[in-house]
């Protein structure tokens, strides 16, 4: 890939939305665990249940802060870089995103404020109304940021306007009730449950292990766990639904991400791994698993599923009608409208109008689509092949991870239910080493999500290269290289204090109560109490 | 769907073009005072304990102030993409320095406390003047290079290019905009410390905001003067079609000097609008003398509203002249969403901005009384 300005755009949105997602999912699910914490304190009157909440707090805070400075910029860069993209769509895509001001970010950012603040202002009903609050407008901020994530992976409702050159709503029922959306957004915040579950878990572990807040870390451990399984199952569940939806939404998605270059009688196998080849259009040292693919993709033994050699096929007939659509486009804006133009003109631009996105694809090797030859038209059809061996890879590890974690939980559940959290040191340093996996797994699966439906910015309507703003080569260095700067040196600040909170531990404000002996005893009892003989000297 | 047809095309663009304004005026006034708390923070409080007052003062609201911004942002996406749209990446460089100072700022506030040492929290002391001088100044500038044209085209599928420079955006007139901007801000965080500070914290703040609500009334009628004698506006040279298609290429517009002040010939009520601006910071300026912070900020804020809806005022219909192509300049007529994302967008707002401005007041109401250092002292764990 050259340094071209759809490059450096491109880099540039994946760079700060791949920051602004390390802190996301953390918001999602420690806003909730926070706020499950502080409703067992106000239900049953116990203080430690107060230390917890507010303990997990001042990690949320600085995690809050980061996810906050981080987010201002997605808002903005659409304008910024994508300013044919924000002119073409934004008649569509801007009204999620301003929704989700008005509903989401909103209510989490006010009432973020006395969640902090208001622990002596308020009554206790009252500050777990506005934890709830938080917790209830960062989950409920996802839903419409995945709504017009949705839309771009499955633009519906929406229908081009000659007149404007942009598309425009026609049914906003359709873009609210949008399936690809509502699937991507149950697995993402269930992504978002397991990443912090999977962190308190793990910072938990670490104090069981140095025999430190043991009643503390080890109640975090039971709620982490149980709401980690839950969230982990629903990832899994989702995840599946969303492999059905692409397969009906996203075929040539699919399709890569499974390296399968040729329709496969069905049901398809599916390929545990290999190495996909983007040149020779085949897989080598691949290892299938018969049928399972098909089950995934099509949900039945009998339903083909298209190959890569396939889709490029039907995507060179959809290119073609683009061109016809965008030929009655060219007519019907010379003549001055819709209404001046041949039945023929009309027609044409109805019935081939759904394919005018495949003619843009052209626009990369020619000014005018129309004038394409067929060895061009060859290659654009080519271009919608993304790129194959990166999506097989990191689908593999966002699988993978998602079933480690679905047993690292289980375990820990089990265990919990059992009264025996600190019964295996092994187990909690596995728990603590696991704190980033769903980091990997979640980046991963956001550059599956997006890698793999390039080169379309909106699927089938808006080309990558054709959506981005003219800025200068020189411009977009600078300010690409300003984001990583100030985003690196804000990430490693923000882990020092995250360490040093964690290292320092919750501050105990209060008289210990009945249930709170155990973390007052010195370290070295504690750990002698809790450590198996093996090691004793741990503490 | 047929319901958005109870309301006219041109209703709801103008509706839309007021919802803009009260957006802006939510955020210039809510986030205004910490913004402007900010620029006062090295000069009002001159030692740790001091700047941990004036920090806590906003410590509680500024996040939700901010999303004021962010919903404005979003909003004119959503109902002018256009506008959006050209602004964004013409604005591009300017636009990635306020967000660098929109990135640090929020870092600032959590992270400053977090360590005890003196270097590490004057750094982030000067990193929150500079994220509240910066975002102040330079959407002040951008407004003054609003109200001269700026120099953007399109080609016939609508692609946007911008032909001036970051430098270019630094002429007299727009740096002058930028510091009624800085002033305005100033004169209304010092109103707020006033309100939330006691002691010698309050009164310094007290000090540089009357300095500074002087200097918003001078400059801002300065600007005013060269508005209406040197800036040439533009005008609409063929018929307006206000419920035409968001195209703004089917009209023609010329350069006409005064156009900028014809509104409020044509409409005398308007002038209310500018008489709103010098009469808001008149009145901060005497709350300020009287040692009267709630009719300080009110006024200040009212002085604030006024400034920002005269730009409105003087312009309309136009939202963003173009300098090079005078007939691409987004007006209310031809810039915005289509009638149908509109009406969505009105029954939405019209649902939550209530709801919002009500739980936002009743924040406001349970952390209402002053920040003093023992408090900050008792709630160390908590403080910023």
């Amino acid at each position: 890939m050259d340094l071209d300005i759809v490059a450096l755009s491109r880099l540039q949105f994946a760079v700060t939305a791949l920051y602004h997602f390390l802190f996301v999912p953390l918001t999602l699910g420690l806003s909730i665990i926070i706020a499950i914490m502080e409703t067992v304190y106000v239900m049953t009157g116990r203080v430690i249940w107060r230390d917890m909440t507010k303990f997990w707090g001042v990690l949320f805070g600085i995690n809050f802060a980061m996810g906050v400075a981080t987010g201002i910029v997605m808002e903005f860069q659409f304008g910024m870089n994508w300013s044919y993209y924000s002119h073409y769509v934004g008649d569509i895509f801007g009204a999620p995103l301003a929704i989700e001001g008005l509903m989401a970010f909103f209510m989490e950012a006010t009432f973020v404020g006395l969640f902090f603040f208001g622990w002596d202002k308020l009554s206790k009903v009252g500050h777990l109304i506005a934890t709830w609050a938080v917790a209830i407008g960062s989950n409920f901020s996802a839903l419409w940021i995945l709504i017009a994530n949705g839309w771009m992976q499955n633009p519906v409702g929406a229908a081009f306007n000659p007149q404007t050159m942009r598309m425009e709503v026609t049914d906003f029922a359709a873009v609210l009730t949008n399936p690809v959306a509502q699937a991507k957004f149950v697995h993402t915040v269930s992504a978002g449950y397991v990443c912090a579950a999977v962190f308190v878990l793990g910072v938990s572990a670490w104090y069981v292990l140095k025999g430190r807040h043991l009643e503390l870390a080890k109640r975090s451990m039971t709620v982490a766990a149980s709401f980690g399984l839950a969230a982990a199952l629903s990832v899994a569940v989702l995840g599946d639904e969303s492999g059905y939806l692409s397969g009906e939404h996203q075929k040539m998605k699919l399709a890569a991400i499974e390296a399968m270059w040729e329709t496969q009688p069905a049901p398809a196998a599916f390929t545990v791994v290999g190495f996909p080849d983007q040149e020779a259009r085949e897989t080598h040292y691949a290892i299938h698993i018969p049928g399972v693919m098909g089950l995934i993709g099509t949900r039945s033994l009998d339903t083909v599923m298209p190959g890569i050699d396939e889709l490029v096929k039907r995507a060179e007939v959809r290119i073609r009608e683009g061109i016809k659509a965008y030929d009655a486009l060219q007519k019907i804006r010379e003549a001055g409208g819709t209404d001046k133009v041949t039945q023929g003109v009309r027609g044409d631009f109805e019935d081939n109008g759904i394919n005018m996105g495949y003619a843009l694809l052209l626009k990369r090797y020619v000014d005018d689509p129309r004038q394409a030859s067929d060895e061009q038209i060859a290659k654009a059809a080519w271009d919608t092949v993304p790129q194959v061996a990166p999506l097989f890879w990191l689908f593999r590890v966002m699988v993978g991870i998602g079933v480690l974690l679905i047993v690292l939980t289980g375990t820990f559940f089990v265990l919990s239910a059992r009264r025996r959290l600190d019964s295996h040191r092994w187990l909690l340093k596995l728990a603590v080493f696991a704190i980033p996996l769903p980091w990997i797994a979640i980046e991963s699966g956001w550059l599956v999500a997006e890698f793999g439906r390039q080169p379309w910015v909106i699927e089938g309507v808006l080309p990558t290269a054709v959506a981005v703003s003219n800025l200068g080569v020189k411009t977009l260095l600078l300010t690409l290289a300003g984001f990583i700067a100030i985003y690196t040196a804000l990430l490693v600040i923000e882990m020092k204090l995250m360490l040093k909170a964690i290292r320092k531990g919750p501050q105990a404000e209060h008289a210990p109560d009945e249930g709170d002996t155990l973390s007052h005893i010195p370290p070295a009892h504690a750990g002698a109490a809790i450590a198996t003989p093996s090691t004793g000297s741990a503490a | 769907m047929i319901l958005h047809t109870l309301l006219d095309y041109d209703t709801l663009r103008f509706i839309w073009w007021l919802l803009i304004g009260v957006l802006l005026v939510g955020f210039a006034v809510t986030d205004g005072f910490d913004l402007g708390s900010g620029m006062l923070l090295p000069f009002a409080a001159r030692n740790d304990i001091e700047r941990r007052v004036v920090i806590n003062s906003v410590g509680p609201v500024w996040e939700g102030n901010q999303v004021w911004l962010i919903l404005g942002g979003g909003a004119i996406f959503a109902a002018w993409p256009q506008l959006y749209a050209v602004s964004f990446s013409g604005f591009y460089l300017a636009m990635f320095v306020i967000l660098t100072a929109l990135i640090l700022r929020p870092v600032a506030f959590k992270f400053r406390s977090k360590r005890e040492s003196p270097q590490w929290r004057a750094r982030w002391d000067w990193v929150l003047f500079f994220s509240g001088f910066v975002p102040a100044l330079i959407c002040g500038v951008a407004v003054g290079n609003v109200l001269q044209g700026v120099p953007f085209r399109f080609n016939p599928d609508m692609h946007i290019f911008y032909d001036g420079s970051f430098f270019g955006l630094l002429n007299p007139f727009a740096i002058l905009c930028g510091l009624v901007s800085v002033a305005m801000l100033v004169m209304h965080g010092a109103a707020w410390l006033l309100l939330k500070t006691a002691g010698p914290v309050a009164e310094r703040a007290r000090s540089y905001g009357m300095v500074a609500a002087v200097l918003t009334v001078v400059l801002y009628a300065l600007a005013g003067v060269l508005l209406a004698t040197s800036i040439g506006g533009f005008r609409i040279s063929s018929v307006i079609d206000a419920t035409g298609p968001s195209n703004p290429l089917l009209k023609t517009v010329e350069l006409h000097a005064g156009a900028w002040t014809a509104n409020y010939a044509t409409h005398p009520w308007t002038l209310a609008v500018p008489v709103a601006g010098f009469v808001g910071a008149l009145g901060a300026l005497l709350g300020l003398a009287l040692r009267r912070p709630v009719l300080a900020l009110l006024t200040a804020a009212l002085g604030i509203a006024g400034i920002i809806l005269s730009v409105g005022a003087s312009m309309f219909p136009f939202i963003l002249p173009s300098s090079i192509d005078p007939r691409a300049s987004l007006t209310v007529w031809d810039s915005s969403s289509s009638h149908l994302t509109l009406f969505i967008m009105l029954v939405v707002t019209a649902v939550f901005i209530p709801l919002i401005v009500a739980y936002t007041s009743w924040v406001y109401r349970v952390l209402w009384g002053k920040v003093d250092e023992q408090a900050i002292r008792d709630e160390s764990g908590h403080a910023y």
